[in-house]
């Protein structure tokens, strides 16, 4: 490869200049093979990022007090200098949305076009979860869908109506997801055009359910009593959105939207490590290839490598500056880590990765970004030779035990322990509790029976669930019972409205 | 495909809405942080917005989440001096023994949410509610604006200002008056032309066809004639001048400053002036400020020294009183301006004098004003002047208002109640 000319020597950008760079990068992320959507690229303001931020990812979101909370809170912050704002904000949707600030110098838009339009961008398309979760293609328009339903219905039912049933939708949002089924793509144009419908044939299973004409008595003897559900359902969204008995169809509706958006966000939950560090990845080797090609020169790469290095910096434990694993660190040691191991295998890589050790790193990298999320991803590469340059140990705090132990450390004896419980760390089945819809008293007072069912002895957070407990009382408009649960054990139980033994207690 | 998009001239007011939601949400703990802020801030400090505070545990958005306790592993960065099976001793943290006793009710690890409201949401939240007695566009002032509006539609003016749609219209109205009566006859003869021909084949009746159409002929020839569009169809806009009325309002500031009126009296007194100067502000285009200081004989003075020069002697209230009349009556004109009076003091007053106070006020003054407030600040016992001013309550209770301040913290209650909405 000949060495060029450099795009450019000055640190300020325009727009003819930025276009200059993303086609070498993405000629770059060709040639190794990158699959993305195509690419919109926007530039904005430092407000508009204020913006954008508050609307946590989303480009149009429906308008609620919690955002306008999050704007707040993000320009009170901004303002003292407390926090530097982003350099970009990536929208996985069809075709891809970044945003740049304007304020960024060229070296910073590069790095973030390389990080954001061909790192994530890539893995929005590629990586299973997303293809699973979310619809790149549809996701705008729903979004423009909700917001439009949502405002017309602020417009006839009132602002304060909505918001409360769009409050409690929210403090369930992390349980409206169905974690093994595949959801039906969206398909904002079905959504209008059946939305109507929907409401019909919603409200008609709903009266089905609660059907109070008395059934033949021949049926009744011989039935036992049934649960409703049949088995525990886990999204309890969906479970209020086709069954609560008092719910408007339009509150249904609501119940829906959440839902949806809750949909589309959880695959990024999820892949949080592999995604920043596979952008990471990409962005790092992308800039050092432009580099090796003589586009861009000494000072932009020490630009480029001092900001890399801080977003990859990971604190030691005991450093006041530790808040936990970073996982942009995490996810780009375990990239390059991966490309090493194909390239430069040791004996030990040899023996814990066969199957990866001397084959083809953009291969190799690929099949990975495309088949796991943070749980998988690192249960299968994270590598020996990494725990110990990260010195990872891990701790088991236990209450049941007078002080913290140490379980395993980065030695041979602890590489499959630490792994394995770093693995787990980033498993959201472990991280959230497990709540599930148990039971329905469908012939009785109607109230709602859920399930915690407790991981490790982790007892539920008593003053935010009896808050939770609230909102769903509201969407189901009768008792609300929740029972913490260890090996069938009753642990904790919450009831809204308060019974009067608990007031009395 | 790529493509670079410079957003940088949209609006940056996505979150506006949202914004004003949380304002709105809140509105109870902003109003409190707000009333407290008046009573502690400096008057030249009114103008600018306030740091609002909400407690954290008031705006959180609760989800599930695990409580401490059970069994919790994690994974650490940097180990330094470890080593597998090693025990370390929990930090001493508010954990307390058991978990759930002390450490949740108490709230501590949650941070007051604190922001910043602008000026103008400070002073929305500060006036909500409130409403100016007897408001009154009086007088349109001088005849210094004027805007144009529109007016219907004229058969005159210039070709800039023709309405396309009204002058088709009614051209299209006009051809088909003129035509009306040809072209139902032409129907006629088509018709007729028709039923000839159609017998055509049994007799041979051409003249009378001849005659038909050549009648027809002329008939088209004529509604041809009529113009499609004439001189007269035009219409165009019509605008008109129309003053744009500018409502003012003068305020009368009088006070005490007899030798009773300490320090700290004058400073409530001030409070209360510059919440009613703010509030008219907000509700008239342009205000206007007298300030008079009375002890034995009154003065107009600058605001300067209307709150800062010192100055003692006895206590004529009627003083005030016949030099507020006197400005009104030279300068301020009851049928232009909207007049409002406020007038702070301690409850002294000479002796003979308050019966001057009486007349003044139900005479010349109240029918003039929109509303005129006594402000007594004392904690003894009320004196004369409360007493003929009740009377004078009983007069004119529309426009006429009293109360007792003791201390600083009573001004703005005092202040929303003297102005508070009147529900019909």
């Amino acid at each position: 490869m000949t060495r060029g000319e450099p795009i450019s020597t000055e640190s300020e950008w325009t727009f003819e200049l930025l276009e200059r760079y993303n086609e070498e990068i993405a000629k770059i992320a060709k040639e190794f093979g990158l699959d993305t959507y195509p690419n919109q690229i926007e530039v904005i303001s430092s407000e508009q990022m204020m913006d954008a931020y508050s609307a946590v990812g989303m480009p149009i979101g429906y308008n609620h007090w919690s955002y306008g909370k999050q704007f707040l809170s993000v320009e009170q912050s901004y303002k003292r200098g407390q926090m530097g704002l982003a350099y970009e904000i990536v929208i996985n949707s069809d075709p891809c949305i970044a945003y740049l600030m304007e304020e960024n110098t060229m070296t910073m838009q590069a790095l973030v076009i390389a990080h954001a339009c061909y790192g994530h961008n890539s893995f929005f398309k590629g990586n299973y979860l997303f293809r699973t979760w979310t619809d790149a293609k549809s996701i705008i328009d729903y979004l423009v869908f909700a917001k439009n339903y949502i405002t017309k219905c602020e417009e006839r039912r009132g602002v304060d109506n909505v918001e409360a049933i769009l409050d409690s939708c929210h403090a369930i949002m992390n349980h409206g997801v169905d974690r093994y089924k595949r959801p039906y793509p969206l398909s904002p144009q079905e959504e209008r055009d059946r939305q109507q419908e929907r409401e019909l044939h919603l409200q008609k299973q709903v009266n089905d359910l609660w059907r109070t004409i008395p059934v033949s008595e021949s049926n009744d003897k011989d039935a036992t009593p049934k649960r409703f559900p049949k088995e525990p359902q886990e999204n309890l969204l969906y479970f209020i959105e086709k069954n609560a008995p008092l719910l408007k169809p339009w509150e249904r509706e609501i119940v829906r939207i959440v839902r949806k958006v809750a949909q589309y966000f959880y695959p990024q939950r999820q892949t949080q490590v592999m995604n920043e560090g596979w952008a990471c990845f990409w962005h790092h080797f992308i800039l050092n290839t432009l580099y090796d090609r003589g586009l861009v020169t000494e000072g932009f790469m020490i630009e480029f490598l001092k900001s890399h290095s801080g977003v990859v910096y990971q604190p030691p434990y005991n450093s006041q500056h530790f808040s936990g694993i970073n996982p942009y660190t995490l996810g780009f040691s375990m990239m390059t880590d991966i490309r090493r191991i194909c390239d430069n295998p040791t004996e030990e890589d040899k023996e814990w990765f066969p199957d990866i050790a001397g084959s083809e790193w953009s291969q190799t990298l690929d099949f990975a970004m495309r088949n796991f999320k943070d749980e998988s991803f690192i249960l299968q590469y994270l590598s020996p030779h990494l725990m110990r340059e990260l010195k990872l140990f891990a701790i088991l705090d236990d209450d049941e035990n007078e002080d913290i132990e140490v379980m395993a450390i980065h030695d041979d004896a602890g590489y499959r322990k630490v792994r394995e419980t770093l693995a787990a760390q980033y498993n959201i089945g472990n991280r959230e509790p497990n709540i599930q819809v148990y039971d329905v008293d469908i012939r009785g007072d109607r109230s709602l029976t859920l399930h915690h069912t407790r991981f490790n002895r982790k007892p539920l957070e008593e003053e935010s669930s009896c808050e939770v407990l609230k909102h769903i009382h509201r969407l189901w408009g009768f008792d609300v019972r929740l029972h913490s649960l260890q090996n069938n054990e009753l642990k904790q139980s919450f009831t809204c409205p308060p019974s009067i033994e608990d007031d009395q207690k | 495909m790529n493509y670079i998009v410079d957003r940088r001239l949209n609006s940056k007011k996505k979150s506006t809405v949202n914004r004003q939601r949380f304002l709105r949400r809140y509105k109870h703990h902003i109003k409190k942080a707000v009333s407290d802020a008046v009573d502690k801030r400096s008057i030249t400090d009114m103008e600018k917005g306030e740091k609002v505070s909400i407690p954290g545990k008031d705006i959180s958005e609760p989800i599930f989440h695990h409580g401490s306790g059970g069994s919790n592993t994690r994974v650490h960065p940097g180990n330094d001096k470890f080593s597998q099976g090693d025990h370390i001793r929990r930090p001493q943290q508010p954990q307390g023994q058991g978990g759930n006793s002390g450490a949740s009710d108490s709230g501590d690890g949650m941070d007051d949410f604190a922001f910043q409201i602008t000026q103008e949401e400070f002073l929305n939240f500060l006036f909500e509610d409130l409403e100016l007695p007897n408001l009154i566009k009086r007088q349109l002032t001088g005849a210094d604006e004027f805007e144009f509006k529109r007016a219907g539609f004229s058969d005159e003016g210039s070709p800039g200002k023709i309405n396309i749609v009204r002058s088709l219209r009614s051209a299209n109205l006009r051809r088909i008056a003129l035509t009306g009566k040809k072209r139902k006859r032409v129907k006629i003869l088509l018709s007729e032309i028709e039923a000839l021909e159609s017998k055509n084949n049994e007799s041979h009746d051409d003249n009378e066809i001849q005659a038909l159409k050549k009648e027809l002929d002329e008939l088209q020839r004529k509604i041809k004639r009529v113009p499609w569009l004439d001189d007269f169809d035009l219409k165009y806009n019509l605008h008109a001048k129309h003053p744009v009325p500018s409502s003012r309002a003068v305020m009368f500031c009088i006070m005490d400053v007899s030798g009773s009126m300490d320090r700290q009296k004058k400073d409530i007194a001030k409070r209360f002036f510059l919440l009613l100067y703010l509030f008219l502000q907000r509700n008239y285009e342009r205000t206007e400020v007298v300030f008079i200081r009375h002890h034995t004989s009154a003065k107009e003075v600058s605001e300067q020294e209307f709150f800062y020069d010192r100055e003692t002697g006895g206590t004529i209230v009627s003083s005030s009183l016949h030099l507020m009349n006197e400005i009104l009556n030279e300068r301020y004109p009851a049928s232009q301006w909207n007049i409002y009076g406020a007038q702070a003091s301690d409850g002294d007053n000479w002796q003979d004098d308050s019966a001057n106070c009486y007349r003044v006020l139900t005479e010349q003054l109240l029918p003039k004003l929109q509303y005129f407030s006594y402000l007594e600040i004392t904690n003894r016992d009320h004196q004369d002047l409360w007493s003929t001013y009740e009377k004078v309550l009983q007069d004119f209770p529309k426009t006429f208002a009293m109360k007792q301040l003791v201390d600083a913290s009573d001004i703005y209650p005092v202040f929303r109640e003297l102005f508070q909405k009147k529900v019909q």
